[in-house]
C-alpha cells in the first residue's frame, strides 16, 4: 500500500473536484480509481466501502471516508489549512460554505434540461455577481492582506479560487468590477502547489463534458 | 448585552431547527427572533447582518454566523461535542452528513403539493430504511457503545436522534427492523438536556404547517413552485 490518499469517483470533476484542489494545495500526491460502469459501482456497494452508497469516496489514514464536506475538513484540519483557532474555523466554514453554494449550480448545470440552460447560466451570474463575489471582494478590500482568513493561506482560499475559476469559465468577464478578486485569482495561481495544479498533466479534471454526462447519468441511473 | 445566542429565522424548523436541537443538548440558552414580515428580512439586509443574504443567522460570541453548517461546527467544537481528535471530527463529520441529507429530503416537504408529498413521504421512507438506518444501525452494533463516536456524547448523535424522530413523524413504525437504533432513541432521549427539550414548552418547535409555509413565502419571496424528488 502506497500511503496516498486514495480516490473514486468518475474521470471527471462533480463533487470530487474541490478535494483534488485541496489536496494538491496542500501538496499531497494522490491516486485515482475512475468508475466507468456500473457494475464497478455495484460492486463497492456490495463491498460495503460505501456508508451511504454514494461516492465520492477517500481512502486516507485508514479509514474509508465518504461525505464530500467531511472529507474536505478532514484535509484542511490534518494539513494546517484550518485556521488557527475556533474563530478562524468559524469564517473558513462560514466562506467556504457560501462558495459551495455557488459551485453546487455550476455542479447542477450539465444535467439541467436544455431549455433550462440559459436561465441556470444567468442564475449563475446573478448570484455570483451579486451575491457571493461581492462578499469576499469586500472582506480582502478591509483587511487588505493576501489571504482570506487569518493572514494565512487556508482551505478558503482554494474553495475560492477554484470558484472562481469555474464560474470564469461559463462567464469569462465575470470578474470585471471585483478588483480585489482579480489580484487574488493572480496570487493565488502563482503559488507553487497550485501553479502546478493548474498545469496541463495535472489530476485537475477538465470542464464536464456530454461523455462525462453520459457517463454519470448510466453510473448512477436512479 | 445578555451573552446567550441570538438566532434569527421563522417561528418554525426549517434550517434553525438542528441549530436548536444542538445547543439545547449542549445545555446552552439562546434567544429567538422570528421574521414573520418582509419589511424585518429586508432590514436585516440593508443592515449587513447577512452575510450571504440568508438565514439562519445566529449572533454568538460577537459574530454574526450564518451557514447552517458552520453555525453547528462553531457550537460542537465549542461546547465538546465534536470527539477528541481529527479522526473522531472525521467520523462525526461523516456521519452528520448522512443524517443532514436525509433530513433535506424532509425540509422542502412541507412546501409541496398535496400529490407531491404523499410521493416525497415514500421517497424519505425508503431512504431513511434502505440507505440512512442501516449505515447507523450497523455502527453502534459493530461497536456495541452507547454513542456513535468515541464512546462519548457528540453531534452525530444529536442529529441522528432529530432524523429518526422527524422520519417517525411521516411513518411512526420506522424503526422496525432497527433494534439498535430503537435503544439509542430511548437513551439519547434521557440524556437530561434532551429530555427537556423534548417536554412541551422547550424552544423545539412543532411540525411545519401550511402558516409557516406562507410565512417563508411572503418574507423570502421563495418557494412557491417546488417539486419532490
Amino acid at each position: 500500500m502506497s500511503g496516498k490518499p486514495r480516490l473514486t469517483y468518475c474521470n471527471g470533476r462533480g463533487r470530487m473536484e474541490p478535494i483534488r484542489w485541496l489536496l494538491a494545495a496542500a501538496g499531497v500526491e494522490f491516486e485515482e480509481i475512475f468508475l466507468e460502469t456500473r457494475e464497478q459501482y455495484e460492486k463497492l456497494i456490495k463491498d460495503g466501502v460505501l456508508m451511504f452508497q454514494q461516492v465520492p469516496l477517500v481512502e486516507i489514514d485508514g479509514m474509508k471516508m465518504v461525505q464530500t464536506r467531511a472529507i474536505l475538513s478532514y484535509i484542511a484540519g490534518k494539513y494546517n489549512l484550518y485556521g488557527k483557532d475556533l474563530k478562524e474555523r468559524a469564517l473558513i466554514d462560514m466562506y467556504v460554505e457560501g462558495i459551495t453554494d455557488l459551485m453546487q449550480m455550476i455542479l447542477m448545470f450539465p444535467f439541467s434540461p436544455p431549455e433550462a440552460k440559459e436561465k441556470n447560466l444567468d442564475s449563475i451570474k446573478e448570484r455570483a455577481t451579486n451575491r457571493y463575489f461581492p462578499v469576499f471582494e469586500k472582506v480582502l478590500k478591509q483587511h487588505g492582506q493576501d489571504f482570506l482568513v487569518g493572514n494565512k493561506f487556508s482551505w478558503a482560499d482554494v474553495q475560492l479560487i477554484e470558484a472562481i475559476l469555474a464560474v470564469e469559465e461559463k462567464i469569462p468577464a465575470v470578474l470585471s468590477g471585483f478588483p480585489q478578486l482579480q489580484a487574488f485569482k493572480i496570487r493565488m495561481s502563482n503559488m507553487p502547489t497550485i501553479k502546478k495544479f493548474l498545469q496541463p498533466g495535472s489530476p485537475r479534471k477538465p470542464p464536464p463534458d456530454e461523455c462525462y454526462r453520459e457517463t454519470v447519468l448510466k453510473i448512477f441511473r436512479k | 448585552m445578555a451573552g446567550k445566542p441570538k438566532l434569527y429565522y421563522f417561528d418554525g424548523r426549517g434550517k434553525m431547527e438542528s441549530i436548536r436541537w444542538l445547543l439545547a443538548a449542549a445545555g446552552v440558552e439562546f434567544e429567538e427572533e422570528f421574521l414573520e414580515t418582509r419589511e424585518q428580512y429586508e432590514k436585516l439586509l440593508q443592515g449587513g447582518s447577512l452575510l450571504f443574504q440568508q438565514v439562519p443567522m445566529v449572533e454568538i460570541d460577537g459574530m454574526k454566523m450564518v451557514q447552517t453548517r458552520a453555525i453547528l461546527s462553531y457550537i460542537a467544537a465549542k461546547y465538546n461535542l465534536y470527539g477528541k481528535d481529527l479522526m473522531e471530527r472525521a467520523l462525526i463529520d461523516m456521519y452528520v452528513g448522512g443524517t443532514d441529507d436525509l433530513m433535506g429530503f424532509i425540509l422542502m416537504f412541507p412546501f409541496l403539493s398535496a400529490e407531491d408529498k404523499e410521493k416525497q413521504c415514500a421517497v424519505i421512507v425508503q431512504k431513511a430504511t434502505s440507505r440512512y438506518f442501516p449505515a447507523y444501525e450497523k455502527v453502534l452494533k459493530d461497536h456495541g457503545q452507547d454513542f456513535l463516536v468515541g464512546n462519548s456524547f457528540s453531534w452525530a448523535d444529536v442529529h441522528l436522534l432529530e432524523a429518526i424522530l422527524m422520519v417517525e413523524e411521516k411513518k411512526s413504525d420506522v424503526l422496525l427492523g432497527f433494534p439498535q437504533l430503537q435503544a439509542f432513541k430511548a437513551r439519547i432521549s434521557s440524556i437530561p438536556t434532551i429530555k427537556k427539550f423534548l417536554e412541551p414548552g422547550s424552544q423545539r418547535k412543532p411540525v411545519p404547517d401550511d402558516k409557516y409555509v406562507e410565512t417563508v413565502r411572503r418574507v423570502l419571496h421563495m418557494y412557491y413552485d417546488m417539486k419532490a424528488n
